[in-house]
């Protein structure tokens, strides 16, 4: 379209045009994405604060009171059950997850590095395509009734709920681990081969000591994304507002309890507002997890 | 400048509308409120916004698009979404929404009483509620009593209440949830204690998996829900059928509302009055598997006392 466009006005000016064009645009998603950000911070954080400050329900209950009753007489707004059923279930599905994220990426970059990366990471990929309402269903009708039969009782809880969370998490966690691999000079491999040292010598005293940092950012990535996750986990997790004495008893979520209540509730009562605590305190976890891949990050520079 | 004048244009065209999205809450539904009643005379137009209940959407849904298709209201459109009773309520009150759909009467929902008694119930159908059991707990039928005992943990084991010796699992709805405050005030009559170890879904359709698939487990569901892969149970030996609850036999029922902020637009109200006409109500209602309301022989208030 240019090509036959004659410029009629001298070149450096065109230039100087294009160059304020592409200001003004970046500029404007820039302030766009500052503006979004902050007016959701600031509505997750005014209505989440609102239950301390206006409904009077203390910090010291929400955070360490093990009842959850709200439509009771008195109303008990304990969210224990539901912050230790998040923390439970997110490291125990990267504990499943990091293992086989770490076996996988090793044997796409170090073990077969042609077949593994052009058949394996499309494989992993496509985990992370598939909507988490399917695993969700998968998990109901699979690991839960195998939890059932195994070990009895109901199948629902923390156990199903991390297996699921951890095949989901593990497209993200590989992908990571990958990256950092095949981003390690090819140098460092082959004055380690050219020492004798075998390739089994070569991941475990060289590349894995490398590149750790860069392999927890992926695990630490994978776990604020298992931490987020709601409906997958709301199928399988039982649900009951109680902090469980074992792995199959049913559990909640911060974000199970999230999605089963923020409908039923009117905008504005005590229960709603609690909600909305809970969503605060997912975001809160959600900047200390920033914070954990930007620290390891700067790690890995050095 | 030429290749980049696209981007800007749609830089611009996307603060446009998002600038337009700030006041769109206001404007849209005074426009078409007054849009329904000023061209009343002439022919019906306007924008309904419904909003809330999922037990009530599919059938919103299906009548709204009946509604569209009749040839007088091709310049109403109807639109339903889903989201809870809470947020039918909160955002008719508001006035995001046209009408509001509830499980439950707002008195019981909102906190505000002043904002419950600006908004006009329309009761557009009936949902019963069942007890259902998995299919090996044995049990056929249960007493009040009985189901009180099951639900606050007093009995935990099926051959408690003449079945096998079966552990009971107990599959419930989250507090806040409509289906859990019509079962606890019409079949419990009162209400009950999450019970460490029972299970809590809101979904009709999860809920009737995991009782059709967990050994011992019991739940309630609406009456559109059920079939032969659980046991129905019978209540104080009433079995759950359309009859028994329209004659008021049956009491664990409640009405479906659609709210809405005042009294309805001349739009509003012709959708309000389909609903409630024989096309919908001994059709739709029924294949959908609600029970029309003016079947019902028995009536209730919002405080629970059932007139004749």
């Amino acid at each position: 379209m240019n090509s036959n466009m004659k410029p009629r006005r001298p070149l450096r000016e065109k230039h100087y045009w294009e160059d304020w064009t592409g200001r003004i645009y970046t500029s404007i998603c820039v302030v766009f994405l500052i503006v979004v950000m902050f007016s959701i911070v600031y509505f997750v954080a005014s209505k989440g604060l609102t239950t301390f400050f206006r409904d009077g329900v203390s910090l010291r209950e929400f955070i360490f009171g093990r009842t959850w009753n709200p439509s009771a007489e008195p109303s008990a707004y304990g969210a224990l059950p539901f912050i230790t059923g998040s923390f439970t279930t997110t490291l125990l599905a990267a504990l499943i997850a990091s293992p086989l994220s770490l076996c996988a990426a090793l044997f796409m970059t170090e073990i077969v590095p042609g077949k593994g990366k052009k058949i394996l990471q499309p494989a992993i990929e496509l985990l992370s395509g598939i909507p988490s309402v399917v695993y969700g269903f998968i998990g109901l009708s699979v690991i839960v009734p195998l939890m059932r039969t195994l070990f009895g009782g109901a199948g629902v809880g923390i156990a199903a709920g991390c297996l699921v969370l951890a095949v989901m998490i593990l497209p993200t966690v590989t992908s990571i681990m990958a990256d950092a691999l095949s981003a390690l000079p090819k140098g460092l491999r082959e004055s380690s081969y050219a020492l004798g040292a075998t390739r089994w010598q070569t991941i475990y005293r060289v590349i894995i000591p490398t590149v750790l940092p860069a392999l927890l950012t992926g695990v630490v990535l994978g776990m604020a994304r298992a931490f987020g996750e709601a409906l997958a986990v709301q199928m399988v997790i039982g649900n009951a507002p109680h902090v469980p004495t074992s792995l199959l008893e049913s559990a909640s979520t911060l974000t199970s309890v999230i999605t089963l209540s923020m409908g039923n509730t009117t905008m504005g009562s005590v229960h709603n507002n609690a909600l909305w605590s809970m969503a605060l305190v997912l975001l809160v976890m959600t900047f200390v997890f920033v914070i954990l891949v930007r620290l390891l990050e700067r790690r890995n520079r050095v | 400048m030429f290749k980049k004048l696209p981007f800007i244009l749609m830089t611009l065209s996307f603060v446009l509308v998002l600038a337009a999205c700030g006041s769109n809450n206001n404007a849209g539904t005074e426009g078409s409120a007054s849009n329904g009643s000023g061209e009343a005379a002439t022919e019906l137009s306007g924008n309904i916004l419904a909003v809330g209940s999922t037990a009530l959407q599919p059938l919103v849904e299906q009548a709204g698009q009946k509604f569209m298709a009749v040839d007088e209201y091709k310049n109403v459109t109807v639109q339903v979404q889903g989201g809870g009773s809470g947020t039918g309520l909160t955002q008719v009150s508001d006035g995001q929404a046209t009408i509001g759909n509830s499980d439950v009467f707002a008195e019981e929902k909102l906190e505000d009483e002043a904002k419950a008694k600006e908004l006009v119930d329309h009761q557009v159908a009936v949902v019963a509620i069942a007890p259902v059991s998995n299919k090996d707990a044995g049990v056929e039928d249960l007493t009040k009593q009985q189901l009180i005992d099951i639900f606050s943990g007093k009995i935990t084991n099926w051959k408690d209440v003449g079945g096998a010796d079966q552990a009971i699992v107990i599959v419930n709805r989250p507090g806040s949830s409509g289906t859990r405050a019509t079962f606890e005030n019409f079949a419990l009559g009162t209400k009950v204690e999450d019970i460490q170890g029972s299970i809590q879904e809101d979904s009709s359709g999860t809920v009737k998996k995991l009782v059709s698939e967990t050994p011992g487990a019991i739940g309630y569901l609406a009456l559109s829900y059920l079939d032969d892969s659980l046991t129905v149970l019978k209540y104080e030996g009433v079995e759950a059928s359309v009859e028994n609850v329209e004659a008021g036999t049956y009491p664990v029922w409640a009405y479906q509302h659609m709210y809405t902020k005042g009294e309805p637009d001349a739009a509003t109200k012709a959708f309000l009055d389909y609903m409630l006409s024989d096309e919908i109500q001994l059709t739709d209602v029924k294949e959908l598997g609600y029970i029309p309301v003016s079947g019902m022989k028995v009536k209730r208030d919002a405080t629970g006392a059932v007139t004749q």
